[in-house]
């Protein structure tokens, strides 16, 4: 690996003054699976490397009932899904960041990490977005929020500016009938890259969909949100039916490529699977009933 | 940047070393403090060879930078067996061929010892998921499986009074 220098901040504004003093030549590491095996890989040219795993901002899992979840960008995946609080109020999370690697990467691995890094195929955004999580990203200069589906801008590229980081992930507290799920289709068991992931999220009332919302993964240049197949959902009774309309705009949304894992017919078809099969658990978790 | 000076906890002994801050946490563990027993495979994260227990979590060391050690409590290969006493899990991997070329075992060994702490029974499935950040290209898994089983149930006998 080239010459690096390493900085280890314990606040969040001695952070912030290291982006600012580096800019561009800098880069922030949570878990380092992503950073520094492209670091090695002369991928970056960045010759700072500031470890943001003191700074308490990027660190905390806080609930407040009513408000929501704020995950800390370089939260490990294991805290994650060791925390009983996300485990019943985020399910969609935890099938994501359980799915992520194997046990040791989730040992280092963040939600913030993966998001940052943006890959197509990144396990954990689709989730975020059905979720309707939004990311507190801050500089020297000031403080603002991008939603999830915002944030990826093209593989391997983000909103933050050079001098940004990404400090934590909103996300709402769930109402007492919502319900998520994430779903992801790997030709293993374990330790693989999505050929397709399907994140949705659903809230019901009275026997109808009230609202829904659906995220695809590896099937476009970012994760890709669906609003059409949330309006496939809208008002329509909870059911067969409505699901199967959400999962065909789904498969009518995706835009894959065809590469070692998959064909991009083979990709459009698992869209509409996937989403079918993630909103018929979601319902599930939401309490409601097929029919 | 001058190189860092880093205090650390190794294997249960307090530890102190310089370390370029590029340098990973596998290669300090190798070329500076000369613990060899962890072992570099892939280098990226897919192998586990490197795996280590940090701070209560196993991770793969190629992917730690040195420098992150600081104020860390770390657990290798070298600090499994007590003395010339062999873990039961290292015992099982010789009696039940768990290993033929070597080098992905201590990857194992400190994987599913981190396994054991945490869930003394595991299941077939639990052990097999619980790995699944470890390759070996030479036993199939099915010896590593039945030896990490063989292992928890001698530990749990020993356990009972």
């Amino acid at each position: 690996m080239h010459w690096i220098d390493y900085y280890r901040p314990s606040t969040l504004e001695a952070c912030l003054e290291a982006f600012a003093e580096h800019g561009a030549s800098a880069r922030a590491l949570a878990g380092g699976t992503d950073l520094l095996v492209q670091m090695r890989a002369g991928r970056l040219a960045n010759n700072v490397v500031v470890d943001v795993k003191a700074v308490p901002e990027l660190n905390e899992i806080r609930y407040e009932p009513g408000i929501g979840l704020t995950l800390g960008a370089a939260v490990p995946c294991y805290r994650i899904y060791g925390d009983p609080t996300v485990q019943r109020e985020y399910p969609a999370l935890i099938d994501s960041v359980s799915m992520i690697g194997g046990t040791q990467i989730q040992g280092r691995a963040s939600v913030g990490g993966n998001l940052c890094n943006a890959s197509p195929s990144a396990d954990a955004v689709p989730p975020l977005i059905a979720l309707g999580a939004t990311c507190r990203v801050a500089s020297v200069a000031g403080e603002r929020e991008i939603p999830a589906e915002d944030f990826c801008t093209a593989p391997g590229t983000n909103a933050l500016g050079e001098r940004e980081v990404l400090v934590s992930l909103n996300l709402p507290a769930p109402s007492p009938d919502s319900g998520a799920c994430y779903l992801r289709f790997i030709p293993r068991n374990e330790m693989d890259i999505a050929v397709a992931g399907a994140g949705v999220s659903v809230r019901l009332a009275n026997g109808c969909f009230d609202s829904g919302r659906v995220a695809l993964a590896a099937v476009a240049a970012t994760p890709l949100l669906v609003p059409a197949a949330g309006a496939a959902l809208s008002g329509q009774p909870v059911g067969r039916s409505a699901i199967a309309a959400a999962a065909a705009a789904a498969k009518a949304a995706a835009r894959p490529i065809s590469d070692m894992r998959g064909t991009a017919e083979y990709r459009s078809n698992l869209c509409e699977v996937l989403t079918r099969r993630a909103l018929e658990k979601a319902v599930e978790r939401a309490g409601g009933t097929l029919g | 940047m001058q190189s860092i000076h880093v205090r650390t906890k190794i294997n249960g002994q307090a530890a102190e070393f310089l370390c370029e801050p590029r340098q990973s946490l596998l290669e300090v563990l190798r070329d500076v403090l000369r613990l060899t027993g962890t072992k570099e495979g892939c280098n990226d994260g897919n192998c586990g060879a490197c795996t280590v227990e940090m701070d209560g979590r196993i991770v793969p060391a190629c992917l730690v930078l040195g420098a992150e050690a600081e104020g860390a409590d770390i657990l290798t290969i070298e600090g499994i067996a007590e003395g010339s006493a062999l873990h039961e899990l290292q015992n099982a991997f010789l009696e039940g061929a768990a290993l033929q070329c070597g080098v992905c075992t201590p990857g194992f060994i400190v994987a599913s010892k981190a396994l054991l702490d945490s869930n003394p029974d595991p299941s077939e499935e639990e052990i097999r998921f619980w790995l699944a950040n470890n390759l070996c290209r030479c036993t199939g898994y099915d010896k590593i499986v039945r030896s990490v089983q063989a292992a928890a149930e001698r530990m749990q006998q020993e356990a009972t009074p």
